[in-house]
């Protein structure tokens, strides 16, 4: 299966373009092998594999939480790889990161929480004087009120369910005003009914933010349900990048090895 | 059945660490009849404290402004030394973590604080002394330096104990170092904090009541004084008056845990 082209380069600036990623954590033992694709437009693109080959590393390649070890990133027009200091602090600043175990702060308040997606934007001295920009401070609401958490603005982070976190951590990347989200396996730690409302609701994301959506996800059903594009990765190169409708048993038998399971 | 094998027990005697219960009873034996620890010198010692008591009772409270002049200062060193001592010990234990910072951040900060740690109250005031004068200074640095060794390292291992997820996610979303020092760090620790600061203002108001003993101001002064002159009813008034503040500095520090702790 071969990697489709869809970049525009013509001012479509929002997308995400990754040429030829390379990552290994030990000398020799690559993890990523040479990765390419690019996402653009409002695609919500669902990233599977099997365990350890390399899903979460690729996310975090992408913000560099992770050093690739070679290759080219660019993010809305603009070159990761190459950043370092604050240029990287404010590139980060255009990606936003929805994490599998949620990562609130649990004592502070959920428009606490949603506000720390502004940290990159506001200057040290009124982040310890707690003073946000009152646009910020709108938005923010606004944002719980669009994930569905209302009434919870003014609780604390800790008497969330499961579900209700995950959707404090989406809000909390959307205060980013990111020109991508990346979500590292947002429903694993949820049960069925919760993730597909959080699936639900990256799609959303996704429309109304109109960028792309990347998600890390385990579930190849709740993936062929909600996403636009399914990109499959074993042993840390990708096997199928393609329409939901067109992966089939045989490509899910290449990805995760084996026949069994599949019946 | 009668095949069976014979299992060894699991708990195995080990000769090493009986030989080792062995000769510390040996050496205590020793060194009580090497310092003369008789029964006789016990009860000796008991008609001696009986007599000691006995002219302590009743407390002689007439030198109450004396003693209320001294409780001040002796609060006074408290609380200067606990402010400049725990206000300093944030920024040395934030150092001092190693999750958080490069070694050559921590390597620094952890000798300051071993340093620190690694002198008695007294042999710090002693040197305080020698240094800047007879007075409260000598004591008040002497309490810094004793705040530093204690709240620097409890907060730094607090530190080191935080979950980094949200660490994580603020980094993620291009927050600067303070920034996430101040969202992601410090809720995390607030209440433990609190905990050790008030933790250590006890300790600082006892150990100002100690550090006068060797000139470094406060209370303890008096309290030497006293005992050298023999005066043991003035002296069962300073201790009564010490035990006192004491008490009031515990339920102080429980209401303020109470207000933070949540």
């Amino acid at each position: 299966m071969s990697v489709e082209n869809t970049f525009k380069g013509n001012g479509e600036t929002r997308s995400l373009l990754i040429e030829n990623l390379e990552k290994e954590y030990v000398k020799g033992k690559p993890v990523l092998k040479g990765l390419s694709f690019e996402v653009s437009g409002e695609e919500t693109v669902g990233i599977i594999g099997p365990s350890g080959t390399g899903k979460s590393t690729l996310l975090r390649c992408i913000n560099r939480l992770i050093e690739p070890s070679k290759g080219s990133i660019t993010v809305a027009g603009q070159e990761i790889t190459s950043c370092s200091g604050k240029d990287l602090r404010l590139a980060r600043r255009r990606i936003g990161m929805v994490f599998q175990e949620y990562n609130l702060v649990e004592r502070l308040t959920v428009i606490e929480n949603v506000l720390c997606g502004r940290l990159g934007y506001t200057p040290v001295w009124r982040a310890w004087l707690r003073k946000f920009d009152q646009a910020d401070i709108n938005r923010a609401f606004k944002l719980i009120d669009h994930v569905g958490l209302g009434e919870f603005a003014t609780q604390r982070a800790d008497s969330l369910s499961g579900g209700q976190r995950q959707r404090v951590g989406i809000a909390r990347a959307m205060m980013q005003s990111p020109d991508v989200i990346m979500a590292d396996e947002p429903t694993s730690s949820l049960d069925p009914k919760t993730s597909v409302e959080i699936m639900e609701l990256l799609k959303k994301v996704s429309s109304t933010e109109h960028i792309p959506v990347l998600i890390n996800i385990h579930d190849v059903n709740l993936a062929k349900r909600f996403c636009d594009r399914i990109i499959g990765m074993s042993k840390g190169k990708i096997i199928f990048d393609g329409n939901p409708s067109d992966l089939k048993d045989s490509h899910l038998s290449e990805i995760y090895g084996g026949e069994d399971w599949l019946s | 059945m009668t095949t069976e094998a014979q299992q060894k027990s699991p708990f195995k005697t080990k000769p090493l660490v009986r030989l080792g219960w062995l000769i510390l009873a040996c050496y205590v034996f020793y060194a009580l009849n090497a310092l003369d620890f008789t029964w006789e010198r016990f009860i000796n010692g008991l008609g001696n404290g009986a007599q000691f008591l006995s002219e302590m009772i009743p407390p002689n409270f007439e030198r109450w402004k004396l003693l209320v002049e001294n409780l001040i200062e002796t609060i006074e060193i408290a609380v200067i030394a606990s402010a400049f001592g725990i206000g300093l010990s944030l920024p040395i234990g934030m150092c001092a973590a190693r999750n958080l910072m490069p070694d050559w951040v921590t390597w620094p900060a952890r000798t300051v604080i071993a340093v620190c740690r690694s002198f008695h109250p007294v042999i710090f005031a002693i040197l305080f002394v020698k240094a800047v004068g007879f007075g409260p200074l000598a004591g008040i640095l002497t309490l810094i330096f004793l705040s530093i060794g204690f709240i620097g390292k409890l907060f730094a291992e607090a530190i080191e104990e935080i979950s980094l997820k949200p660490v994580e996610a603020m980094k993620a979303a291009g927050a600067p170092f303070m920034s996430v020092l101040i969202f992601a760090v410090l809720p995390q620790v607030f209440n433990r904090f609190i905990g050790f600061a008030t933790y250590q203002f006890d300790a600082n108001l006892r150990n100002s009541t100690m550090v006068g003993i060797v000139g470094a101001g406060g209370i303890g002064g008096t309290l030497f004084a006293a005992f050298q002159r023999f005066d043991y009813d003035f002296l069962a008034a300073i201790l009564i008056s010490i035990v006192a503040l004491i008490m009031l500095s515990e339920l102080l520090s429980v209401k303020i845990k109470a207000i933070f702790n949540d």
